[in-house]
């Protein structure tokens, strides 16, 4: 077993991508996730990892320095958050489509306006559509896990996406977490050196990022869709091996006091902790009550979604973000997953914990006690953002 | 083989849409941009080659007689060749579907 340190979460995630042997590091700094690259750059400038560190001019070049490295061969990485992401928006949808196996965490921040540095989901979900790999993760330990298993996932010739470490700002990168290192001889059996499918390469001189008329873009897109659905099973064949090695196994939605519950929540990223206090509060009361965590966000879990509510009646789904004029985007999720399923449970949407405002145990437990007063006044589903002063 | 991109089934892309065999550009068929097509009046032409000159696809190639003759596969329809030619021997007209 290897050791359990005390250190702060974005740390930790630089010590993984130190581990992991990445060779080509390109960010620029932005709270709250400036933590990791400082770091990142403290130890290549220390002659401590033995990378190229790209010192940029902006995010946009931060992802563009990541696909030509990538595509010369060289594992790499980058990290950002919220207005960082929303200028790198243009090439992470170019690292998918060239099928560039990049690992960028995002350290989750609010989108501007009105400014603001916390955390919440709406920088991830403006670039939900962009085809790469994406987690959402729940505590540093998960954060610091994920950056191998990312890279092998990856990197499988069966797969070949980019993929995104999801992690709360602030809530998880500026925390002192207990982290359990893994050692090293370890990570080197679990995450062989990268060897790419297709490489630039005078000898052998190949065109990537090619034009693509009509008459060939739909083909391209079927090839992505079914490339990343088709993922799946890689994803999971990767967090077994991993839970082989460590014991730490990991599921696309995992479930709390779910099996027999009548009503459900549904988080996604750091709240899944906060919730499950809640749980226990109500259970002990005799509320039947469960959570459902949802952790792989693309390719979407549908069916893992629909086993663990079988049995529920009513689903309270914790958005930490708004497509504005529609719901929560994981709402939009969770009620396309369930469509055509009869009976299907109702389900309310809260938007909470946006950009920061903290989500108490006692705030679950008054959305649930929201729900069953709707549901029992025969209000099949709802939508609100919690806890806004009226 | 390089085939045209309308003959690639999804399948048979290579990942990430990477062209593997140098050249294949020439497999582009620009031709189908075009809604007007040049056309040739041999009596009228000087064989000065500036519609091969002019043309920015390089679609003109000298045939045996000396003619500059277009290829319609690459011809984008632009009409810089006509509105070049010193005698007015090349002229722009509608490109029908074929029969």
């Amino acid at each position: 077993m290897g050791k359990r340190v005390g250190m702060e979460v974005s740390i930790a995630a630089a010590e993984a991508v130190k581990q992991a042997n990445v060779d080509v590091i390109s960010a620029y700094p932005i709270t709250p996730q400036t933590h990791i690259v400082e770091y990142l750059s403290e130890i290549v400038a220390n002659g401590e990892m033995d990378a190229e560190f790209f010192c940029v001019e902006s995010e946009h070049s931060a992802m563009s320095i990541c696909i030509g490295s990538e595509a010369a061969g060289a594992r790499s990485f980058t990290c950002t958050s919220a207005q960082g992401l929303a200028l790198m928006a243009e090439m992470t949808y170019i690292a998918s489509g060239l099928r560039l196996p990049i690992l960028m965490i995002i350290s989750n921040r609010t989108l501007s306006s009105p400014l603001s540095i916390w955390n919440d989901h709406s920088d991830a979900m403006m670039i939900r559509d962009c085809g790469w790999i994406q987690y959402f993760v729940e505590n540093g330990q998960e954060v610091y896990d994920h950056v191998f298993i990312s890279y092998r996932t990856a990197e499988d010739r069966e797969v070949l996406f980019p993929a995104i470490i999801n992690m709360d700002g602030f809530i998880l990168s500026h925390v002192i977490e207990p982290i359990e290192l893994i050692e090293q001889e370890k990570i080197d059996q679990f995450l062989p050196p990268y060897q790419p499918l297709h490489c630039l390469h005078p000898d052998r001189p190949v065109t990537m990022g090619a034009f693509a008329l009509p008459s060939i873009f739909a083909e391209t897109k079927k090839a992505q869709e079914v490339a990343l659905r088709g993922a799946m099973s890689k994803i999971l064949e990767v967090w077994k091996a991993f839970g082989d090695m460590t014991g730490r196994y990991y599921q696309p939605v995992e479930t709390y006091r779910a099996e027999d519950a009548e009503t459900l929540l549904v988080t996604m990223g750091s709240i899944g902790e906060t919730a499950s206090v809640a749980v226990d509060q109500m259970r002990e009361k005799g509320r039947s009550v469960g959570l459902v965590k949802i952790r792989l966000w693309r390719p979407f879990p549908f069916e893992d979604l629909k086993q663990a509510t079988l049995h529920a009646k009513q689903l309270v789904v914790i958005d930490r973000a708004i497509s504005v004029g529609a719901c929560g985007p994981v709402a939009s999720e969770v009620k396309a997953a369930l469509y055509g399923r009869d009976p299907r449970p109702s389900v309310y949407n809260f938007v909470a914990g946006i950009s920061g405002r903290d989500v108490a145990p006692s705030d679950f437990i008054k959305m649930v006690d929201k729900t069953e007063i709707e549901i029992g006044e025969g209000n099949k589903e709802g939508f609100e953002i919690y806890g806004v002063r009226e | 083989m390089t085939k045209p991109e309308s003959e690639w089934t999804w399948k048979e892309l290579p990942i990430g849409n990477v062209i593997l065999e140098p050249g294949n550009a020439s497999q582009y068929r620009t031709g189908d941009w075009k809604s007007l097509k040049p056309v040739l009046k041999k009596e009228l032409c000087v064989h000065c080659g500036l519609c091969y000159i002019f043309c920015p696809d390089m679609s003109y190639n000298l045939d045996a007689e000396g003619y500059f003759i277009v290829d319609l596969f690459y011809c984008k329809g632009c009409g810089i060749c006509a509105k070049e030619c010193p005698t007015g021997a090349i002229t722009m007209v509608v490109e029908e579907e074929e029969k």
